[in-house]
Formats: C-alpha cells, structure tokens, sequence
C-alpha cells in the first residue's frame, strides 16, 4: 500500500439555474487501496473541516450495479480502468502528483442538479416508452412452459447487464443513448417473451429517444469503450435491424 | 431499566390446516370490486423488489398508486446489488423438493423465530414469482436443452435457487421496474423519485399519507391516500460498514414507529459470512461476495497459526477446512450464522489470514481443477471480477479472503399475516417487515420474501383495509399534514443550527464501531448496556457538535445523511435493548451466555418463543415491550443441527 498526492480540479455548480466553474484542490496520503468515490469523501471531510460545503455527487451501492455513479474523470466517463464504474475504480490507477480533472455527466438530456449530480430521468422515460413486456401480473404460464434456448438465454443476459449508468451518453459526441436503447431491445429481441412487442418496442422507444434531446448515433464506439458493463456495439447494430424490420412492416 | 410487557399482539392467522389457510384467507377477505379500484390512491414507499413490484400490480388492478424512491430513478433501489438467487419449491431438478421442504427449512433456517403460517405462504407463493419474472422477460439461467437451471444455497440439501449470473437482483429489480414504468406510461402510477420520506401522516387513527423531502429542490411535500405501504427496505446501516447501499437507512420505519408502529427483533441482524474483509480507516462500505460461492470454494485457514506461507504454498495436510470438519453434513454450505461465528471463532483464536489476521480464506482451487476454470468463470465471472478489482488479487489464482460483515437485517416493523402494522393503513412489506426469517435468513430468501409481499400478498390484503374500513374524504390540507410537515422541517432545521465541530460521517462511524463491537456477532449484558451508554452519549454529542453545511432549500446530501444518523442514533439503542432483553441465543442472534458445550447457539423455548415488537412512548420513557408467541404445529420445535 502506498499514498498518493493529487490535485483536483472539481466541477461546482450551485444549481441547475446557476454557472458553474471549476474549482482547484490538494489531497494528501490518498491511500491507493481507496476507491475512487472513497478518495472524493476524503476531500468532503476535509472540505467540511475547513467550512466549506462538500461536493455533491451521485453513488449507492458502491459495487458496480446500481448505476447511480457517475463522473467524468480526466474526460473519461467513470475514469480510465475498463468496463469499471467510479465506484470500482481505484486509486492504484492513478500516479503521485497527478492532477484529475472531475465533471459531471454533459449532454443536453440530463442537466446539472449541482455539482456532479445530473438528472438521467430521461433514461426512466424512455424505458417507460416500451422496455418491457406487457404481462400483468398473475396470468404468466409455468416458468418452463417455454424452453429458451441456453445461447439466446446468454446473450439477452449480456446485453440486459446494462446499469443505466448513462456514460455511454456522456461519452458521445452526439451525446446519443443508442447503446442503452440498443441494450434493452435486444434483450427482449432475443427472448420468445419479447416477441409479441417487438416492432412496437423498438419503434417506440427510439421515438422517445429521439423527444428526449438524445443524439444521433454517428458510430464513433465510444459508448463501448466507456460502458462499465460491457455492453457491446453489437447492441446497436440489433437495434438498427429491428427498427428497419419494424419501420418497414409499420409501412406496409 | 423496567420492561413492561403488555398485551399479546395478534398476528390474524386464519384457522385451518397450514397448507389451506392462504387460499381460505384469499376467499374469506373483502373484495374491491374493479370499477371502485379507481377510487382509491395508494402511496407506495420505496422501488426495490418489494415496492416496485407492490406497485406495478396495484396499478394493474386499476388503483392510483404514488412511488417515491430516494434514488434517481426507481431501477437503483438496493435490490439492484443482490447477486447470488432467488428460491422457489419448483422441484424442476427432480431432488426432492416441495413447498413443505422449502417451509421447514425456512423456519428451521430462521431458528425457529419465524410464524409459520407466513412463511408456509411464502414457499406456496415463490413459484409464481418464477413464473412472472420469466414472463417479464427476465433472463434466467438456463440449461443446454432451454430449461431453466439452479443452484444449491446454504441452509438446503436441495438446488432450488434461481438466478441470473451474480447479477439476479438486478434481473428481478428490471424486470419489476419495467412493470412499473409501463403503469407510469398508462398514468396508473405517478413516480416521485429523488424524494426521502419523512413522516407518516395519520388521521383518526389511520395512516393516510407521508411527508417528503424533494432532494432536489429541498421542498417539503405532503402525499396523501387511502393506504400507506412502506418498502423501505433494511437497517444495515446502522453498522456503518455493511454491504447495504449507501443510502439504505431506518428513517422510514423509524418514523413511522414514532406513529405507532410497533418494532419487531431489531436485533435480529444477520452477518454474512463471505466478504471481501476491511482494509482501511477511510472504508467507506463492505462488499459481499455471493453465499454461491460456497457451492464451489472451501473455507479454511492454516492449521497452524504460525503459518505464515503464501496460500498457495500451504498442503492440504496443513489446512484446517473447517466447516467441513465441524459440520459434515452441511459442509461449506450451514447457514450464514453458524458460517460467520466459526470464521471469527477462528479469527479470534489467532488463526485468521491476511494482514490483519481477520480474514479466512475462500479457495476455489479444487472446483477449478475438477471443472476447469472456464466453468468457474461461467458461474461467478462477475464476482471474480469484482474481487479483483477491490484487492488487486486473482482468485482464480490464489484463494479470496473473506471475513463476515452485517447484511441484512430480519428485525423490523410488526406485521399481521396482511402485512398490516399496528398502525392501521400501514402496510410494510419486504425487508422493512420482521415476518417471515426468524432469527436468521437462508440465502436466497429476501428476494423470494419481497416478490411474494409485492406480487402476491399486499396486493390482495391491501383489499381488505381498503373495502372494510371506513375511509372518509381527506386531502393534505388536513391539519395532520401540516403538523407533520412543520415537524419534519424542524427536525432538520435543528440539526442544521448545531453549527458544532463534528462531521456527520465522523459520529456515523463511531456508531458503527459501537455496533459493530457490542451488538454484532456476538454480544454478552455487559457489552450491550456499555453499547446503550455509549449510543446515548454519541446522540448527545450529535445534538450538540454536529456539523452540518449549505443551505436546507438545495440538494444537500450532508443533511440527508444527517437526518439518517439522527435515526440511527435512536434506533441502534433499541436493538441494544433489544438484544439485552432477549436472554437466549438464536441465528444471527448470538448472546454468549447461552451456548451449548461445542459453541452452538442455545434458545430458551420455554421464555422466549416470541417475537417482541417494540411500542413507542414517547422521547423521554423507554419503549414498551410487546410479544407476540410463537406456536409450531407443523414444524417441530428442535435444537438445529447441520452436523
Ligand atoms: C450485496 C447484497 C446481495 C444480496 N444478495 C441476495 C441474494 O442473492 N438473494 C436474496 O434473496 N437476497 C439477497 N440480498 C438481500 C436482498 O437484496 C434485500 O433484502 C432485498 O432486495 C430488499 O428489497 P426491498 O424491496 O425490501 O428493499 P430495497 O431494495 O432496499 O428498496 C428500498 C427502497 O426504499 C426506498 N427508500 C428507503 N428509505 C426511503 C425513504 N425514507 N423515503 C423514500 N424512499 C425510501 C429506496 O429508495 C428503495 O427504493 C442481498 C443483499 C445485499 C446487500
Ligand atoms: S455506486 Fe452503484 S454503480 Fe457505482
């Protein structure tokens, strides 16, 4: 174990309606077995000895899956170690005497509440829009009444690992939610419970998207190289085949 | 300190044979017929498991529902983090299991502290749970031919468990929450999320609605409806350190205990027993590693407490596997309870590993070896993962380090079989209720336990308040709302003029240490009265020295944490007390007085074959002691044995 000096310079902004600036600050013996979230309470403490208000930033579970962190560091969403969130990652990864840039998530759809805090609720909405199955409850048949097979099980199971974090947004230029759409469609693609919603959904939910401020996906990959889950591009590409399929029977 | 004990409660268990009295109950409650469903607003506290799920269904039967959350958004609740399975009596694998083996072993596994007519519910309700979430879309396991797979937890000699990689808390929550946010498209439910409840709301003796804090804005709000459903989920962290979420706190139940629910076991606290252990002052949370880890890795330690060689390096001759040679029937797979107290029975002794000397080791040499490492990554990929990243080790080269943490919390608010609490019109329903684990939960059960109350119970008993009772016309311009907004906002403002010298974060952890020390794995009369002086100083000291910054009209997460520590303070006495009164030991309730020869937890049938629910008398009277007994007809009263 070994401690790290580092200068911060962290994003404050007092409320949505308010600007913010960037503000400079020191830390000593950063432990390089904290997590990264762990470093920022050290700073909050030292903050609140000194009367200064603590910086405000998003995080629950501190294990990876809830999604509720976020953070921009050095311009990386959720820092530089892969398909990690900024809960999970850790100090080691950084080197005595670096300076570590923090901002919140930027994109026209989720606004600064303050700080580092932003609102992703258009995430929520645009599941709201058709990202599930419409089964009410009581009425489902015997859980193996239908068999799925094991490799489509998988993959639906790989894109549903989506945490709704929205870095794959914060990391795109076009801040677009391409790769969460694309996620939450192709899960429900892949499975035979999907199938009855399947061109509604994807329609749908890329017409909320599109309401929301969400951007064009211009294929730039960005979204994967961020995705703390590792959501894979293939997502996109499947969210891309369903709508055409979906569009074209709309217009027929 | 006099405890008074005073009535018995009644729990409103239908008569009949255990196997009939949900069906008999389903029949014999009040119906709301489908046309007046519309008529009558729920307010549902709380989007995990139990909440997202209680209010998905309400919708679909056609009630207005309010959801309020503290996260951004409903899918972050803490139910999110659950890794290893969910339970169900399917019997898919042919092994041998049925609703009555899933039943005994439930209350067997909760040290027979549990009613049986709820759990026996619970394990008649658990397979329509699998076949919903399958319906939702919710991506199970499966085996080559499409069928679904399972696996073994502790506490069962069956494989009944359910899951989604390490990833099935976060499958079943997705799956609610999709249900959930369909109602909000439809207008059905009406989501709040970013809101902290603070106050219950009761008017003539029911509840009627809940006061909130927008974290957003700092506002207060008042909600108002014709039933109050609390989904709060545990009290965790209470410890500080815990594998809860950060945010999970008592402030919901506490302060609905403060209108007259009463608090049921608060020392009912499970540690689990497999950890990544604590590294440093500055941790901030625990993080569990699956009990399905057990299926695969082996516990042990060196033989010899001189050993200092690498793991890798140490015989098998020289390890002492010490779940299996204590408990051969069971293994690596007894209870949490029995698995924790063996690791800090070991750790205490001077044989624990690691730099601190607390910590055993999780090794999967042997499962690797036999199914290649391909297969292990298969099953536990995520875990594995996740280990690494917080230690910087392999474990799929040298064995994991693990210690017990506080996990889960089975004490909490009394209710009746209608999960209705001594409030009447407040409903509490997953972790936040005390019904259905006993002294202990067996794996795999809280996701079970909070899909049953959501989809299944609440959804009918709620019926029974609604059409039974008379609810007359109120709105949050009722003198009751005001009253409890004007509070809420005092209790805060208080806090925020302290202006004193300590970090709120700085009291939270000593708290925890408290806890930790005097009322964790093993607690004794001594250590549980010093516990109750020291909390009832640190609460002084909060009241007088705590620091609060920025303003109360903004997101202030200082203050939110503050306003949760405040309960914290008031609350972790209770379960002091608690411990202190409950003279035996049982499951995760372990009082060194009462042990058998071999170190085994021994009840004391005959005096405390009860739940005691805890009556609030005001700010300055101790609380009141009620207790509800506990009759086993189906399942006899015995000393459990996993050996
Ligand atoms: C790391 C981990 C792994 C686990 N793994 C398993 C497992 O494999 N199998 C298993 O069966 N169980 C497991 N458990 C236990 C299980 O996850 C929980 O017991 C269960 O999910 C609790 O669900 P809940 O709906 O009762 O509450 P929660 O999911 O905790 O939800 C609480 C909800 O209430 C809201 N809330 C809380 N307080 C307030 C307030 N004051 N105002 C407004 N809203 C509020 C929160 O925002 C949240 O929406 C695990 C637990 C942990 C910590
Ligand atoms: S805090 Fe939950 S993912 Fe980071």
């Amino acid at each position: 174990m070994s401690s790290l000096k580092l200068t911060l310079k962290v994003w404050r902004q007092p409320s949505r309606d308010e600007a913010g600036q960037f503000h400079t600050y020191h830390l000593e013996d950063v432990s390089t077995e904290m997590s990264f979230l762990e470093m920022l309470d050290v700073l909050n403490e030292n903050l609140i000895a000194q009367d200064e208000e603590p910086v405000a930033f998003d995080h629950d579970c501190r294990e990876g899956i809830c999604g509720m962190c976020s953070l921009m560091i050095n311009g990386q969403a959720h820092g530089p170690d892969n398909e990690t969130t900024t809960c999970q990652l850790h100090m080691r990864h950084f080197r005595d005497g670096d300076t570590i840039v923090i901002e919140p998530w930027r994109a026209k759809a989720f606004p600064v509440i303050r700080d580092l805090v932003v609102d992703r609720s258009a995430l929520d909405r645009v599941i709201a829009a058709g990202g599930y199955v419409s089964v009410n409850c009581g009425s489902a048949p015997d859980a193996n009444a239908v068999l799925v097979p094991k490799t489509d099980a998988d993959k639906a199971m790989d894109a549903a690992a989506c945490i709704g974090c929205g870095a794959c947004v914060a990391a795109c230029k076009n801040a677009s939610a391409m790769l969460f759409v694309g996620a939450k469609v192709s899960q429900m693609a892949l499975l035979p419970q999907g199938k009855p919603e399947r061109a509604s959904r994807v329609l749908n939910m890329v017409a909320r998207m599109d309401e929301e401020g969400f951007g064009n996906c211009t294929n730039t990959a960005e979204c994967e190289a961020a995705c703390p889950a590792g959501i894979s591009l293939s997502n996109i590409a499947r969210l891309n085949r369903e709508y055409l399929k979906a569009a074209l029977t709309a217009a027929n | 300190m006099s405890v008074v004990e005073e009535t018995r409660l009644d729990a409103k268990i239908p008569g009949g044979p255990i196997e009939d009295k949900w069906e008999k109950h389903q029949f014999e409650m009040k119906l709301v017929a489908p046309n007046n469903k519309r008529k009558f607003d729920v307010i549902v506290v709380g989007t995990g498991l139990a909440g997202a799920a209680a209010a998905a269904s309400l919708a679909e039967l056609g009630y207005n529902v309010t959801n309020l959350c503290i996260q951004d958004s409903p899918r972050r609740a803490h139910s999110i983090a659950a890794q290893g399975g969910i339970n169900a009596a399917k019997n898919y694998p042919n092994d041998g299991d049925s609703v009555m083996r899933l039943f005994y072993d439930t209350v067997k596994g909760g040290d027979y502290r549990s009613r049986e007519a709820n759990v026996y519910r619970l394990a008649h309700v658990s397979n329509l749970i699998i076949d919903q979430c399958v319906a939702q879309g919710v991506p199970f396991a499966r085996e080559y031919g499409g069928l679904l797979a399972n696996r073994t937890f502790g506490g069962a000699q069956v494989s009944r468990t359910f899951y989604a990689r390490g990833q099935t808390g976060q499958q079943l929550l997705l799956g609610a929450y999709g249900s959930l946010m369909r109602q909000v498209e439809h207008g059905k439910v009406k989501l709040f999320p970013r809101r902290e409840m603070l106050d219950v709301v009761v008017v003539d003796g029911v509840a009627r609605g809940v006061v909130a804090r927008n974290l957003m804005t700092g506002e207060f709000e008042t909600y108002c409806g014709h039933a109050v459903l609390l989904c709060t989920g545990g009290y965790g962290n209470a410890y500080y350190l815990s594998t809860n979420a950060k945010g999970s706190n008592v402030t919901a139940a506490w302060r609905a205990y403060k209108r007259g629910a009463y608090f049921a076991n608060p020392c009912f606290t499970q540690i689990h027993p497999t950890c990544i252990p604590v590294s440093g002052d500055y941790q901030s949370k625990l993080t569990l590693m699956s009990e399905s880890l057990r299926n695969d890795g082996r516990v042990w330690v060196p033989k010899s407490a001189d050993d200092k060689r690498p793991a890798t390096e140490i015989p098998d001759e020289d390890r002492d596997y010490y779940l299996e040679r204590r408990y051969p029937a069971f293994g690596n797979m007894v209870p949490r309870d029995v698995a924790s107290r063996a690791a800090k029975e070991r750790c205490d002794a001077g044989y624990g590993v690691g730099e601190t000397g607390m910590a055993v080791f999780l090794d999967f040499k042997d499962a690797i070896a036999r199914d290649g490492e391909d297969v292990i990554h298969q099953k536990y990929g995520n875990l594995f993962h996740m280990y690494k990243k917080i230690t910087d080790e392999d474990p799929y080269h040298v064995p994991m380090r693990i210690y017990p943490a506080v996990h889960y919390t089975m004490g909490g608010l009394w209710v009746d079989y209608n999960l209705e609490s001594t409030l009447p019109g407040l409903f509490v329903l997953g972790e936040a209720n005390f019904s259905d684990h006993g002294a202990n939960r067996l794996g795999a059960s809280a996701l079970m336990q909070g899909l049953a109350d959501g989809y299944f119970v609440a959804p009918y008993t709620i019926a029974n308040h609604l059409a039974g009772r008379q609810l007359p016309r109120v709105t949050t311009h009722h003198p009751a709302f005001q009253e409890s907004l004007v509070d809420s906002r005092n209790r805060l403002e208080r806090i925020r003029n302290v202006n004193g010298e300590r970090s709120v974060d700085s009291i939270h952890r000593e708290l925890g240490h408290i806890m930790w020390n005097d009322c964790g794995m093993s607690r004794t009369a001594q250590g549980l009265n010093d516990a109750i002086d020291k909390i009832t100083a640190l609460r002084e000291e909060f009241w007088q020295n705590v620091k609060v910054l920025g303003k109360g009209e903004a997101l202030n997460q200082n203050l939110e944490h503050a306003g949760r520590v405040a309960d914290f303070l008031e609350f972790g006495e209770l379960l002091a007390r608690d411990a202190l009164e409950r003279q035996e030991s049982c499951g995760g309730h372990f009082r060194e007085e009462h042990q058998t020869a071999e170190n085994e937890a021994m009840r004391d049938d005959e005096n405390f074959c009860h739940v005691a629910a805890w009556e609030y008398q005001g700010t300055d009277s101790p609380a009141t002691r009620h207790t509800e007994p506990l009759t086993f007809e189906t399942v006899k009263l015995t000393q459990r044995s996993y050996k």
